[in-house]
């Protein structure tokens, strides 16, 4: 057995991140926080693809952690960074738990149609109401940290430090998970419900666990990419919004829990720069290279990284 | 001997068909049983209302004195029936190795199995000598969908009983099995049976499987039991002879 390098890697990467953070100049800070927040969003699509399933309503619980931090502002006038960073993805995480129960119960396409079903509930609420801003929705609080609020640049620097921070432990948690039992119980349920029904484990619980850890993640990238924004509106639910997480997931590939924030970083880059140098054809530009990558590259871009290494481990002496 | 399994008038309808037709039997511990009867006289249909895949029409399903008439299959499995298939019911896409991990990570772990690592040490080590047992730690890292058919019968069988149950139920083992192997295959998954020392019902269409193996043999004929006893007397019963085995078959000593 290979030995499993990716904890020291993520927490290499890691430190690269909070290097760009600290230093790198305020329009790349801003593209990293963004693609950290979608990557933890693709993370919870990630854990769910591997047992054959795909959201299109991902939004539902981005948006959800978004207006969190845009309640929890208003109602509390807390804007601490740490508290609505975590309570956040509770509250995702309350109501994946509640939609999971008629959720687990479906499959293929009916799942992920009711998935994008529920989001598309949310955003029609959202826009009717007024007291939430309605199609405009509202501005978030500037984020606060322990101690005197630090200025514009800095308070953006330190919120992306710690997202890379929260997504070194989601990631972490999540290779962690899928190597346990209900990790692997993925492929299981891919391959066969009633074997694993007769081993003795419901494969609706193993489902229900999935979704509800996808909902806490995206939950958390919801509230990281207000805080970074500054501002949250419907569109945070509508289905193009979840559309984009199953592009970022297809680019990324589920070959590793790195690969959703590349796929992301990648993203991010490609739409900047294909609505900088295309802007009339920016979605063409898109929906072009998502093409390229189902035709070339189907197991995303993680595979090329994986392709990349393969000839060293072959070389090592076994 | 109190009985391990009892069942009572059970029966199953689909439609206006009555795949078992009020089917009372009880069956002992460590005993070894073998079902025959033809294509469908409800000898499947009576396994899967046992292990709780289909909820009977009618009747009572007991199991160490306890009602589990009608509970669905991850239940029934916890209270130690387990069962294997007549087509494998496998992880085609996982090695062999981790087809019987998953299947000790689930008996192992509780309702949460989160944590610990599915490919932990001893854990691994259990798996292989249980893939030992059954002859086919071979294969250990053979994905399991290029398995030979009884190499796949045997690891079907082998996932089936990880979690040690008392009572397995065997849905045709030599099927789709090579004449050649038949006794082998049938040897090695016994041996490991009896050292788990578990009660066996298995269907069987081969009588010489059923001769060799069975300590005591139901006949099954529409969806009624039409005889129970010792293998040569059911074997040998005219009924049996008409609608089961047929006139001219003649099991050699």
């Amino acid at each position: 057995m290979s030995r499993d390098r990716t904890l020291p890697g993520l927490a290499v990467a890691t430190l690269v991140l909070l290097g760009v953070a600290a230093a790198a100049p305020g329009w790349m800070v801003f593209t990293l926080v963004v693609s950290l927040a979608q990557g933890l969003v693709v993370l919870g699509l990630m854990v769910l693809w591997r047992a054959g399933l795909m959201s299109f309503g991902q939004s539902l619980y981005y948006a959800v952690g978004g207006y969190t931090v845009g309640l929890i502002n208003i109602q509390f006038g807390l804007s601490n960074a740490l508290l609505l960073v975590l309570a956040a993805p509770a509250v995702a995480g309350l109501l994946a738990f509640l939609l999971g129960f008629l959720l687990a119960r479906y499959r293929d396409i009916f799942f992920s149609m009711l998935t994008l079903a529920f989001a598309m509930i949310l955003y029609g609420v959202l826009v009717k109401s007024s007291t939430l801003g309605s199609t405009d929705g509202f501005s978030i609080l500037t984020p606060s940290f322990l101690g005197p609020h630090p200025g514009p640049d800095a308070t953006q620097r330190l919120l992306t430090g710690l997202a890379a921070l929260i997504a070194l432990l989601a990631a972490a948690l999540v290779h962690r998970y899928l190597k346990s039992t209900a990790g692997h119980l993925a492929t299981a349920i891919r391959d066969n419900e009633i074997r694993v029904e007769y081993l003795g484990y419901s494969v609706h619980r193993a489902i229900h666990v999935k979704y509800v850890l996808a909902g806490i993640l995206a939950g958390a990238g919801g509230a990281i990419v207000a805080m970074a924004i500054g501002h949250i509106d419907p569109e945070m639910a509508y289905w193009t919004t979840a559309g984009e997480f199953v592009f970022v997931a297809i680019l990324a590939g589920a070959g590793s829990v790195a690969a959703p924030f590349l796929g992301a970083i990648l993203f991010v880059v490609l739409r900047t720069y294909a609505a900088q140098y295309t802007p009339h054809l920016w979605h063409m530009v898109l929906g072009g290279t998502l093409l390229l990558f189902i035709v070339f590259l189907p197991d995303g871009v993680w595979s090329l990284f994986e392709r990349a290494c393969r000839p060293l481990k072959r070389r090592a002496p076994s | 001997m109190t009985a391990l399994l009892d069942v009572r008038d059970l029966h199953k309808h689909f439609g206006a068909l009555a795949a078992v037709a009020g089917v009372s039997v009880a069956v002992a511990e460590r005993e070894v049983v073998g079902v025959i009867g033809s294509n469908g006289a409800g000898k499947t249909t009576f396994v899967n209302m046992v292990t709780g895949y289909l909820p009977p029409s009618r009747g009572t399903i007991t199991f160490r004195g306890r009602d589990i008439t009608g509970r669905p299959p991850r239940q029934v499995t916890g209270l130690g029936i387990a069962r294997s298939f007549q087509v494998p019911q496998v992880f085609a896409s996982a090695s062999v190795l981790d087809n019987l991990l998953v299947a000790i990570g689930i008996a192992e772990e509780g309702r949460l199995p989160i944590w610990t690592p599915l490919r932990r040490r001893q854990r691994v080590a259990r798996a292989l000598a249980t893939l030992e047992s059954y002859g086919i730690a071979g294969y250990a890292s053979q994905p399991a969908s290029l398995l030979p058919q009884g190499v796949r019968k045997l690891l079907d069988i082998a996932m089936a009983t990880v979690r040690g149950p008392e009572l397995l139920l065997l849905d045709e083992p030599t099927s789709g099995i090579s004449v050649g192997e038949k006794f082998a295959i049938m040897d090695t998954i016994m041996a490991a049976l009896r050292a788990q020392r578990t009660t066996v019902l298995f269907i069987e269409h081969d009588m010489e499987i059923v001769d060799r193996y069975a300590e005591r043999v139901i006949a099954f004929a529409d969806g009624v039991i039409i005889a129970d006893g010792p293998p040569q007397a059911v074997i040998d019963d005219p009924e049996v002879r008409r609608l089961v085995v047929g006139e001219r078959v003649k099991v050699a000593e």
